[in-house]
């Protein structure tokens, strides 16, 4: 147990906490949308340790880190799918492979697989899918079977659905123009579709986390964005209330689980 | 003795100078400190987040995160916005009160920091400054109060004690009638006249200044059309102030007998030396934290390289140096 925030024991707490800070080398960096890009990176992945934490990258003339989630990792490589909404991820955008980036890896809580449950549901929204998919990989090498619900505003912003099927993954995508799948968002999808899953792990934006916890009886873990100074649990800066006392998004998050959340 | 301290400073140092080890120790209010490098209130909660990357008993000592009476969640995020060479917080002074930071914080440090430390005090009232010092005053390890009468992230505290004389004053002669532990006033740069209220904190019995606090500043996210941040306005910080807080040391260090700590922006181990020649006897180093979990470590270990490089021997034979 963490003192000083928690009450409970939380996802993943039991593990022993590094952090790493070191320099990764650009394998590949390319657009998957008009917005969404893809980075590949060489470097120590020791202490990513599960699906859902972030990385906090140092841009160069930018003074604060970015923090992005970790697509999918192994032991040399890590992916990272970002959106550019401003300067720093814009000039991430322009990086190109053999540039180096300062990087701190193993932040945060991650998803935490559920022993008893044989049916997850994932379920991503935009730039919220990412995190999903090492999670998706993790789940099918234990034998479960993975429904993906994967939600977007219209169909050029679509992106890893192939990905998740090629993995192995029953996959349904919405779009809320309904320019491909679901007419509707990720909460159409599953009710239309009749989903069958007995528990679920999300990320995405907060009306969707919000509409998907009200919507659905069955627990799960949900991963949750604030704006964040260091990344690491020290300025406070990403604080939110839960009802086993406050959390810090970057430290005891950013999956929270759907029992403990104060909307 | 003006002109043998110039001659000690001057570009070249002599041979048998570069022979020996710099001498990094300073002494604050009869503590001896391994190095004038001191991590500050805010940036560094109670220790726990930053001994996952090093070991903190390198560091000079380290300034724990601001507490008050009672637990406080803090204000609504977002609560923190980036600025060119700089970030704005407006945290609000989270904290879980000072009952749990003596039950459950303290102990939990004495397993990983084995030096004293620095107790940041902060509160909305005189009597509650005056009611922490007390609980904190029985703690073996706490080295020194600081007491924060400069966060601009609160109503009716925090800063307004800070940026009158008179309050700033009321507050030291409470908080010293309870406590026999060295007393730091951490001042606002939020002020028209810093040697007036750092003079005021003197005469009413403070045993040191810490400043600066940070600049209060503001963004606006054009495409929304508000303030960044939910709290409007917050507390501006990094390397942006630090010529602020190079003046404002300079200014109190000259004005005053009682050392003075000096904060505010700093980022190497020049900035350190910078601020020690500006008449800091120990520099605190906040923001910096954030950016880089490694950035006091990474600024002790070039100290030596950097004083021998300037032809400093000692540190505490810097400090104040400028006329």
């Amino acid at each position: 147990m963490r003192p000083g925030t928690d009450r409970l024991p939380l996802p993943g707490s039991q593990r022993i906490t590094m952090y790493k800070r070191d320099i990764y080398r650009i394998l590949t960096n390319e657009p998957l949308t008009d917005a969404v890009w893809r980075m590949t990176l060489e470097g120590d992945t020791q202490w990513i340790t599960a699906p859902g934490q972030f990385v906090n990258i140092a841009l160069e003339g930018k003074y604060l880190r970015r923090p992005i989630s970790v697509c999918d990792y192994d032991a040399r490589t890590l992916t990272l799918i970002y959106k550019v909404v401003g300067d720093g991820t814009a000039q991430m955008s322009r990086m190109t492979p053999g540039e180096e980036l300062d990087l701190l890896t193993g932040l945060g809580n991650g998803f935490t697989p559920k022993e008893s449950s044989q049916r997850p549901l994932l379920v991503g929204g935009g730039v919220g899918v990412p995190p999903l998919y090492n999670l998706a990989r993790r789940l099918l090498a234990s034998g479960r079977h993975v429904e993906v619900v994967l939600g977007f505003n219209t169909a050029s912003e679509i992106f890893y659905e192939e990905e998740f099927r090629a993995l192995g993954c029953s996959v349904t995508v919405a779009t809320a123009d309904g320019s491909r799948g679901v007419k509707g968002f990720v909460t159409t999808a599953i009710a239309e579709r009749g989903l069958d899953f007995d528990y679920f792990y999300a990320c995405g934006p907060l009306p969707m986390l919000r509409a998907l916890c009200d919507g659905v009886p069955q627990d799960g873990q949900l991963s949750f964005e604030e704006r964040m100074g260091c990344g690491f649990g020290a300025c406070m800066g990403c604080s939110c209330k839960t009802k086993y006392g406050n959390k810090r998004i970057c430290k005891e998050g950013p999956v929270l689980e759907k029992g403990e959340i104060i909307w | 003795m003006v002109e043998e301290q110039h001659n000690t400073t001057s570009g070249a140092a002599p041979a048998s100078r570069e022979a020996s080890a710099p001498d990094l120790s300073v002494t604050l209010c009869g503590v001896r400190l391994d190095n004038p490098v001191i991590p500050a209130s805010g940036t560094f909660g109670y220790g726990n987040e930053f001994k996952d990357f090093y070991d903190i008993n390198i560091l000079g000592t380290f300034s724990f995160k601001g507490t008050t009476r009672e637990a406080r969640f803090g204000n609504p995020t977002p609560r923190i916005a980036e600025c060119t060479a700089g970030m704005i917080n407006a945290v609000g002074l989270q904290n879980p009160g000072i009952d749990a930071v003596i039950e459950r914080e303290l102990p939990r440090l004495r397993t990983f920091f084995h030096k004293p430390v620095i107790a940041n005090i902060s509160g909305f009232s005189v009597e509650e400054y005056a009611y922490c010092c007390q609980r904190i005053d029985r703690e073996e390890q706490v080295g020194w109060i600081e007491v924060n009468v400069s966060c601009p992230n609160v109503r009716h505290g925090g800063m307004s004690f800070g940026t009158s004389p008179e309050a700033a004053a009321e507050v030291t002669r409470a908080v010293k009638a309870v406590t026999t532990k060295p007393v730091f006033i951490k001042l606002s740069p939020n002020v028209t006249d810093i040697v007036s209220i750092a003079r005021a904190c003197e005469e009413a019995g403070a045993d040191g200044i810490c400043l600066i606090n940070t600049l209060l500043g503001m963004r606006v996210d054009v495409r929304r059309r508000r303030a960044v941040i939910a709290n409007t306005m917050g507390g501006f910080s990094g390397p942006a102030v630090f010529p602020v807080a190079v003046r404002m040391v300079y200014q109190v260090a000259r004005a005053c007998r009682i050392p003075v700590m000096g904060c505010g922006g700093v980022q190497t181990a020049r900035d350190v030396i910078e601020m020690m020649m500006a008449g800091a006897t120990a520099v605190q180093v906040g923001a910096a934290n954030l950016v880089n979990p490694y950035a006091c470590r990474d600024i002790i270990e070039a100290l030596p390289d950097e004083m021998r490089r300037l032809g400093i021997s000692r540190l505490s034979e810097i400090i104040g140096i400028v006329e």
